[in-house]
Formats: structure tokens, C-alpha cells, sequence
């Protein structure tokens, strides 16, 4: 569904990602962890469009094709989603309105014929139950106002309304509570299925033990320099990151001797 | 006299001035004291001229391209005698869908007399006021020149007025609806207009009024309106003013709003992509105490267009609350100006005065002047002011595009979105419903 080769981008001239590949199959979930600073939050951005990072060198296929080429929002209309780390909030648009224009320009765009008033309104109410999602927040202003849980579970209601293929959940984890967590994970868990695929980045080894990854890749310093399952993040919990910086600078050091 | 060369409208103003005071006194009927007013208004403008940059009050509207045109002065006299029918077209746009209301129509400032929406509830009057002037029981409101000191349009008007509409609400007149006023412009010559509106209500009495300005035509208009508002101990006044006219039309207008105790005037002011040049001077005198004010205001503006509010709130006694909220998007080559003038005297104790000025700029050719101005001279008040001058927050046009929101529509929702604060006012439905969708047939969004 998603391979990413050599992907090397910056941000305001200063080098960011120094060659990212990546594989990811329908039906996998990918965590990719990493101490701060090390570009997990830059390869989203960069996979959903975020017009400042600029890639000097690499490609991104999805479903066939060149991401890389695609506005944010056609690449959104293909079946990327990126679940926001920092949910904005809009004041004056509703929450509802939103997702029916979104809904509505992603049916466009796919020859699908509008969804009429009562659809929509069944399938928002059925997600809405899917992943818990308070219904009094529906009409509301986009997330204004909202508490960080809320807004994260937000993020999770637009992903159950907007089926997307791949979805790239951006430190989703980070500030909620244990409850709120619990939620958030549950949604996603209903969500998985053998047609799309999930790139879960996190912190900590917290969020993988709701939602088990397939896969494990610690990326560090713009690269990711370990990859394996699930028992990598509980080693990672462990022992923490030293370890692996000091095997990079090790191998760093040992490839410029043998030069 | 500041006469500038190259104003050919000076001798025209002249001609027409000689003509409204030369006309026998049989004929037009008005009070000596009505002519004399006239009179001294019009020396008067013979010292002030038209404003320039070098006024304070106008030093971010140039107005002098506007005044290099030839007018008839005052048409209306004409107008009133062989009364044109209201252009269709310019009646359906200035229609609120939906709203029941009772509805008026002037052309070029004078009404016909016609009142649509059935019966007026008892107390509430409308007169002409080429009629109400010449009333000696209603002339004085048009004999207090000294009202308009120092602003110029308001002085000529004081002098050339002819017609326009006169609301009389009595005391404890209730209107079950809305009182819709359109006032439409049409001309097939370069004309100058100058209505003349003066409104009261009395003691206790609660009134809606909805103005909606159309033009049509492919001459120059100028519309030099001047309204009096009087809004009398306990009364209530709703106003909304929807300024949609065409290009060609120069409009200024001028309102003063005089609140008597414990009164309440709301007034919203939309001013949508169109004339060439809009002026609002509004101006709330809070001449007694425990009175509650509020101004809104939304100013979307587009091509060369030149729009300027100016807003006073004098604080003249105790106790009264005014909050003023305007924001403006601007588009294309326009140009927007926000002067906001707080003034607390000094026996205003306990005033309560908010204003905020927020302003979209959408477009890198467009400008926007911003002036809060707070004057204060009373020591145990609360006061505030803010203006802001932003573009699209680009994190909120990404989170709109992630979800496959195109470019353009995200935009529009972010501009809707910005000028909620203003619409979501209105207290009518109808109303609302109505300045949204002006604002989508400017900035179109197809199912927000």
C-alpha cells in the first residue's frame, strides 16, 4: 500500500528525515517510536502535505502512485489520514459541517454520488457509537473548547467517518489519561481490518499494549535504525534509548574508520 | 472657504441650494425657522467643503476621486411628484426570503406612501418627511442644525435635504414584526441624493427595523443619507442596516442614535461587495443613564472598493453598557477602515464600553486601516478594546485540506467561519439566513 524509498526532506533548511524506508501492507499495523527530536512527527507531516517540509531526495508510492506529487488534499481523497497530534481548533465551523463537506469532497472526487441528509446522519450516528464519541460534541465548533481527550477523540471519529486506507496516528497518546486511552485505542481496534493499514507514532510503549503492532521501527536521528515486532517496544520500554544511539554511534564511528 | 479647484459639484450644490430656498414659501411650505436652519447649514458647508486626508475623521478615505463627476442635485423633488416604479429586480434582491414583516419601498430617499404586510399595528406611524418637516408639530427635529457641527456630509444634508421616511413609534406601541425598509437607487443620469430619516420611539415602545440599500442604473450615485434616531426612556430598538448596492454608488451614511434612560438600541451593519465607496458614520449618544448599547458590524469587501466605519459611543452619564464587536474580510483591491471612537465623559462613572475590531485580509493587494479610539475622563470604569489584523492561519487551512477539503472550500469555510461572530447576532432567522447567503454568493460554500 505504502513504500517509502530513501525519503529525505527539510524544514526551514535544516535536514529532518536522512532517508527513510518504509513498506507498510493492508491489513499491518507499523509503530514508529523514537526519542524526541529523532523526525516521527516530521515523516507525518511530510506523508500528509504539510506544504513547509520540503523532500530533497527519495519517493513515496501509494497505492501505485506518486504521494509526493498530490496537493494535501487529493492525498486525503486517496485514503491518507493523519490524526493530528496537536487538533486544531476552528471556531464557526461545526464539528458536523466539517465532516459532511469533507465526506462530500471526498465522494466527489471518487464519482461516488452525495450521501443524503438521513445517510449521513445514520452513519455519524453509528460511528459516533463506534468509538464512544460524545454526541453533544458533534454540533459544536470544531474542537473548540474541547479537553485534549476529546480532541484526540475527535480525531478518531473524523478517521471511523472518512474510512481511509492508511492512517497515520501522530502521538496520539500523548496527554491522555489511562480511560480516555482505553477509548481511543478500542476505536481504533474496531477500525482495523485486512483492507487498511495503521502507522501508529508514539513516545511510549503505553498505546501498543491496546493496540498491538505488526511491526516496530525506532526511528532515530532521521533514519530508522531498528525495526522488529511488538517485543522491540518492550525492550525499548526497558532500557530506554541510549542503548540504540549508542549502537548508531558505534557503527557510525566504525564505517568512517573503514574509510 | 476650502473649495478645492477642479470640483464642479461646488457650483452645482450651489445652484441647487439657490433653487430649494428660492422656490416660494407656498410651495414647499416649510417654517421660517426650517429655512433659516437650511440657511446656516449650508454657510456652514460653504466652510467645510468636502472632507479631505488633511480631516482627522478622513484621513484614511480619500474621497476626491469621487467628486470629479458632474450630478443633478436632488432629483427627488421631481421624484415625489411623478413617483417611478421600483425596479423589480432591485425589489428581489433586497427581499428576506421567509421574513414576515411589514415592508416600504423609496426610491432615490422618497416613499410612495405604500405599505406591504398588512396594517401597521396601532401607534406605530410613517410619514414622508418632505410632509413631517413642514408639520409645525414635527419641524423642530429638522431645525437643530447645530447637531451636525464640524461633519460635513451631515451639514449639507441638513441644508439639501428634500425626503425620506419619518417612524413614529408611540409610547408602549408594540410592532408584532419587523418594519423592512428598502431603500432602492436608480438613476440614468449622474445624480446626488440626499434623504433624510428621522425615527422615534417613544417611551416604553419596541421596534425592528431591517434597511436594505439596492441601486441599479449605469450612472454615478451619490447617496449623502443622514438618519436621527430617538430612542426614548425604556424603549427598544433593533436596527440592522444591509448595504448591497451597486457599483457607481458612492453611499455615506450617517446616523446618530440619541438613547434616553434604561433604553436599549442594537444595531448591525453589513456591508456586502458593491459601491464603490461606503462611509457609516454611526454614532450613539447616551445622553441619560442605565442605558445598554450594542454595535455589530461585518464588512466584506471586494475589487476596488472603499469601505469606511466610523462608530462613536459618548458616554455621557452613568451606568450605561455599550459593546461593539466589527470584523471585516477583505478581498481582491479593496480597502477597509475601522475608526472606533469610545468617548467617557467625565460624570460617566460606572460605564461599562467594549470594542473589537477583527479583520481577514485575504488578499495581498487589500488594506485595512484599523483605529480604536478610547478617550476616558471618568475614573471608575470598565473599558476595552482590541483590533486584530490576521491572515488564514495556515494550521487551520492544513486541517481543513488533510481531510480532503479543497483549497478554495476550506478557505471559504474559514471566512464563514470568521464572520459567525457578527451573523450569529441576529436575532431573526430569516435575517440571518439572508446575510449568509450574501456572503456565500460572494464566498461561495456549497452545503455549510
Amino acid at each position: 500500500m505504502l513504500i517509502i524509498k530513501n525519503l529525505h526532506a527539510e524544514v526551514e533548511e535544516k535536514q529532518i528525515l536522512k532517508g527513510i524506508n518504509l513498506s507498510v501492507n493492508a491489513g499491518e499495523v507499523h509503530a514508529i517510536m523514537g526519542p524526541n527530536g529523532s523526525g516521527k512527527s516530521s515523516l507525518a507531516s511530510v506523508l500528509a502535505g504539510r506544504e513547509n517540509y520540503h523532500v530533497t531526495e527519495g519517493e513515496v508510492i501509494f497505492k501505485g502512485a506518486n504521494l509526493l506529487d498530490m496537493s494535501p488534499e487529493n492525498r486525503a481523497r486517496e485514503g491518507v489520514f493523519l490524526a493530528f497530534q496537536y487538533p486544531i481548533e476552528i471556531p464557526g465551523v461545526s464539528n458536523i459541517n466539517f465532516l459532511k463537506t469533507a465526506l462530500s469532497e471526498i465522494r466527489t472526487y471518487k464519482n461516488l454520488p452525495p450521501l443524503d441528509a438521513k445517510e449521513f446522519l445514520q452513519l455519524s450516528r453509528e460511528k459516533q457509537k463506534l468509538v464512544e464519541f460524545d454526541a453533544r460534541l458533534v454540533n459544536r465548533s470544531l474542537n473548540e473548547g474541547f479537553s485534549g481527550g476529546e480532541k484526540k477523540r475527535n480525531e478518531i471519529f473524523q478517521l471511523a467517518m472518512l474510512e481511509p486506507a492508511l492512517s497515520i496516528l501522530d502521538e496520539t497518546d500523548s496527554g491522555l489519561d489511562i480511560d480516555a486511552l482505553r477509548i481511543v485505542s478500542k476505536g481504533v481496534n474496531k477500525l482495523r481490518s485486512e483492507k487498511n493499514a495503521f502507522i501508529i507514532i508514539t513516545h511510549y510503549q503505553r498505546l501498543l499494549e491496546y493496540i498491538v503492532p505488526d511491526f516496530v521501527h525506532v526511528l532515530y536521528d532521521g533514519r530508522i535504525v531498528k525495526s522488529g515486532t511488538k517485543e522491540l517496544a518492550l525492550e525499548l520500554e526497558e532500557k530506554g534509548y541510549d542503548w540504540l544511539k549508542e549502537e548508531v554511534h558505534a557503527k557510525e564511528a566504525r564505517e568512517k574508520a573503514t574509510v | 472657504m476650502t473649495k478645492e479647484a477642479g470640483i464642479p459639484l461646488y457650483e452645482e450644490l450651489e445652484n441647487g441650494f439657490t433653487k430649494i430656498l428660492s422656490a416660494p414659501a407656498s410651495s414647499r411650505r416649510e417654517s421660517n425657522d426650517l429655512r433659516r436652519a437650511r440657511q446656516s447649514a449650508f454657510e456652514k458647508f460653504r466652510e467645510l467643503g468636502f472632507p479631505s486626508i488633511r480631516n482627522e475623521d478622513w484621513r484614511y478615505t480619500n474621497i476626491a476621486r469621487f467628486l470629479k463627476d458632474t450630478f443633478t442635485i436632488d432629483a427627488s423633488e421631481a421624484a415625489r411628484v411623478n413617483f417611478p416604479t421600483p425596479d423589480a429586480t432591485l425589489l428581489e434582491k433586497a427581499a428576506i426570503k421567509s421574513l414576515d414583516c411589514y415592508q416600504v419601498v423609496l426610491v432615490n430617499g422618497s416613499w410612495n406612501g405604500v405599505i406591504q404586510g398588512g396594517e401597521l399595528p396601532a401607534g406605530i406611524h410613517l410619514l414622508k418627511v418632505a410632509e413631517a418637516s413642514q408639520d409645525p408639530a414635527l419641524s423642530s427635529y429638522f431645525e437643530r442644525t447645530s447637531e451636525w457641527n464640524g461633519q460635513h456630509f451631515a451639514t449639507l444634508n441638513a441644508a439639501l435635504f428634500a425626503d425620506g421616511l419619518f417612524i413614529r413609534a408611540d409610547a408602549g406601541a408594540l410592532a408584532d414584526k419587523p418594519l423592512h425598509i428598502i431603500h432602492t437607487f436608480t438613476a440614468d443620469s449622474n445624480l446626488w441624493v440626499q434623504p433624510r430619516h428621522v425615527w422615534v420611539v417613544n417611551k416604553n415602545a419596541e421596534l425592528s427595523v431591517i434597511e436594505s440599500v439596492v441601486s441599479s442604473g449605469n450612472a454615478r450615485i451619490w447617496i449623502n443619507s443622514l438618519t436621527e434616531i430617538i430612542v426614548h426612556p425604556d424603549a427598544k430598538l433593533d436596527h440592522t442596516v444591509i448595504q448591497t448596492a451597486g457599483a457607481g454608488v458612492c453611499l455615506v451614511q450617517h446616523t446618530t442614535v440619541r438613547q434616553k434612560r434604561q433604553s436599549l438600541y442594537n444595531n448591525y451593519t453589513f456591508t456586502l461587495p458593491g459601491s464603490d465607496l461606503v462611509r457609516n458614520d454611526l454614532q450613539a449618544k447616551l445622553e441619560e443613564e442605565h442605558t445598554e448599547t450594542h454595535l455589530y458590524g461585518l464588512y466584506l469587501t471586494a475589487g476596488h472598493q472603499l469601505v469606511d466605519n466610523h462608530t462613536l459611543v459618548d458616554h455621557q452619564k452613568p451606568f450605561c453598557l455599550s459593546n461593539e464587536l466589527y470584523k471585516g474580510v477583505l478581498l481582491e483591491q479593496s480597502t477597509g477602515v475601522f475608526n472606533g471612537k469610545v468617548y467617557v465623559h467625565k460624570d460617566a462613572q460606572k460605564t461599562n464600553a467594549f470594542q473589537q475590531n477583527n479583520n481577514l485580509v485575504i488578499s495581498n493587494k487589500a488594506t485595512i486601516d484599523s483605529k480604536p479610539q478610547l478617550e476616558i475622563f471618568a475614573d471608575d470604569v470598565k473599558c476595552s478594546h482590541g483590533s486584530t489584523v490576521g491572515q488564514f492561519s495556515e494550521d487551520a487551512l492544513f486541517y481543513l485540506r488533510a481531510r480532503g477539503i479543497g483549497e478554495e472550500m476550506a478557505k471559504s469555510l474559514l471566512i464563514n467561519a470568521f464572520a459567525f461572530d457578527v451573523t450569529e447576532k441576529l436575532k431573526i432567522p430569516a435575517v440571518e439566513a439572508h446575510i449568509n447567503e450574501l456572503i456565500h454568493f460572494h464566498i461561495p460554500v456549497d452545503n455549510a
